[in-house]
């Protein structure tokens, strides 16, 4: 591991000044995903700012009739929470699909959205790879690709948001709530949060340097019923090769959105309105322009087989 | 020869060395981005926090995860480094009352809080019930996994008593019980490569009775 120098933040401006005015400088919140990342100096902080003494451990109901979570609530208690088991569901359910209660103890809220690929050729330092050094190449073009992603990636990265949470998200519509170094704050819809790659694909959300983020806003429930449908290679503790998060309700429509497959939770919202017509007419809208490799084409019909497991579920 | 700590030393750059020290030369600031300089000297910061009910204070390189400092300063080698990723659960160690992986966490984020490892839940002459069901139902073979499967045994029937809810549960909003296929699910985060799963749901069913 690099060397670095490690503070802990007492208000949350004075947090977003030290990443913002200090080259090198990163947030740590739970630490899962980044200090994995810095052992093998694919991460190379030179200063952590920990975040996690600020007051952004809350579930609290929003004036709209929804909820906003602090950034630092854990995964596993943002997953317990009985407001969110019994109005957003398909949350808790995303949350429990992924990782171990060992990791879901310490990941927060904030940590999990920033989480970054599990692209191989991305940990592995002697391999070319435009998201870890820019401009050096893409080695999973070509390469072993059967994780890698389907559609909305680029001639620079084929890589895969690899989270869970973050595609119930999609589906509720949340809202990422941050602050900046001077004080700003700023919501950003979950759909706009996370980029296509194009050809910037070392930079995986809009955030800009410093750039705190201090909760997430869910709006008002939308009833009917909550599904999150992760297919994996083991029971539990994998990666998805492909997941649906589904919210749909008693007349057939709905909203889906789909893990596993893009640089971002991915949701054409011209495909949610083909719901009542099947899972087929959902996917053939919701992938249209997809570039599969021959490693990964199986994740299409995987996608459909799921969906089509989730609506007959949904008419049981 | 007096350069070379300033300088990135990888494949590449020893490859390409005359090149690179001639950028550098010419870009010195290249050469002063911290992350990419090979260090001396690391400063040592202080951190205190609890293990198994004993006060630590330690002055620690701000690298070291919770699991060395409690290995390699506290010489508590009761909790194994097995993967070193969170992969495997062998590191895993309870803070304030939640397992956690200690290998991915450093000390310094440690400061003030409440820290069992194996060593702390019970010792030879008084184990802890869970270690007894373990020697009883053979919930091992090599034993290196063993201090992480036990920590994380406790926790996880103290989660369903919470009525933390899991992947597998039908009805997410129904109080979870301590069935075989809650604590497979639960238990997925700890790898036994002798395969001592069955024994240790086994133990772990035992406990949740006794409970009961």
């Amino acid at each position: 591991m690099k060397a670095f120098t490690y503070e802990r933040a007492k208000d949350p401006v004075a947090a977003a000044q030290a990443v913002a005015g200090r080259r090198g400088a990163r947030f740590i919140a739970g630490g899962t995903n980044l200090l994995d990342l810095m052992k093998i100096e694919v991460e190379t902080p030179a200063h952590l700012v920990d975040v996690q003494d600020l007051d952004f451990d809350k579930i609290e109901e929003t004036p709209e009739g929804g909820l906003r979570i602090g950034a630092l609530v854990s995964n596993t208690d943002l997953a317990a929470d009985g407001r969110v088991r019994r109005d957003y569901a398909v949350l808790s359910r995303a949350i429990l699909a992924g990782a171990s209660g060992q990791l879901r103890n310490k990941a927060s809220t904030a940590g999990n959205l920033l989480q970054r690929t599990r692209c191989p050729y991305f940990y592995d330092t002697n391999m070319a790879c435009n998201k870890r050094q820019p401009g050096s190449g893409c080695a999973a073009i070509g390469g072993y690709s059967r994780q890698l992603g389907v559609i909305g990636v680029s001639k620079s990265c084929i890589a895969t948001f690899p989270g869970d949470m973050a595609v119930a998200l999609r589906v509720l519509d949340a809202v990422v709530e941050t602050v900046d170094a001077s004080g700003k704050t700023r919501s950003i819809p979950i759909a706009d949060f996370h980029r296509l790659w194009g050809d910037r694909p070392e930079q995986d959300t809009v955030l800009a340097p410093g750039e705190l983020i201090t909760a997430v806003t869910l709006p008002r429930p939308l009833g009917g019923r909550h599904f999150y449908e992760k297919v994996r290679d083991r029971a539990s503790y994998a990666f998805a090769l492909v997941s649906v998060a589904a919210v749909i309700q008693p007349d057939g429509t709905g909203r889906v959105a789909f893990g596993g497959v893009a640089p971002k939770p991915w949701r054409v919202e011209a495909a949610d309105a083909l719901l009542p017509q099947g899972a087929e007419a959902v996917i053939r809208r919701a992938f249209e322009g997809a570039t599969p490799t021959k490693d990964n084409a199986f994740k299409l019909p995987l996608a459909t087989r799921a969906l089509a497991f989730v609506i007959t579920q949904a008419r049981t | 020869m007096a350069d070379w700590p300033k300088l990135e030393i990888s494949r590449r750059g020893v490859l390409t060395g005359t090149t690179v020290t001639a950028v550098a030369a010419v870009t010195p600031a290249l050469a002063e981005i911290p992350a990419s300089s090979p260090t001396a000297a690391v400063a040592t910061m202080p951190v205190t926090f609890n293990v198994n009910g004993a006060r630590q204070q330690l002055s620690l390189d701000p690298r070291t995860t919770l699991l060395d400092a409690l290995r390699e300063h506290l010489h508590l080698t009761g909790t194994k480094k097995g993967c070193d990723h969170g992969q495997c659960g062998a590191c895993t160690v309870l803070v304030g009352g939640k397992r956690i992986n200690s290998c991915l966490s450093l000390a310094m984020m440690h400061e003030g809080d409440e820290i069992t490892t194996i060593e702390g839940l019970g010792t030879p002459d008084k184990l802890h019930p869970m270690q007894a069901a373990f020697v009883k139902h053979d919930g091992y073979q090599c034993g290196y996994c063993t201090p992480g499967q036990i920590c994380s045994a406790v926790a996880v029937l103290d989660e369903i008593e919470r009525g933390i809810p899991s992947h597998v549960q039908e009805d997410l909003t129904a109080k979870p019980h301590a069935t075989n296929l809650e604590m497979r699910e639960r238990m997925s985060g700890n790898i036994c490569r002798c395969g001592a799963y069955s024994n240790i749901a086994e133990a772990m069913a035992e406990v949740a009775g006794a409970r009961a």
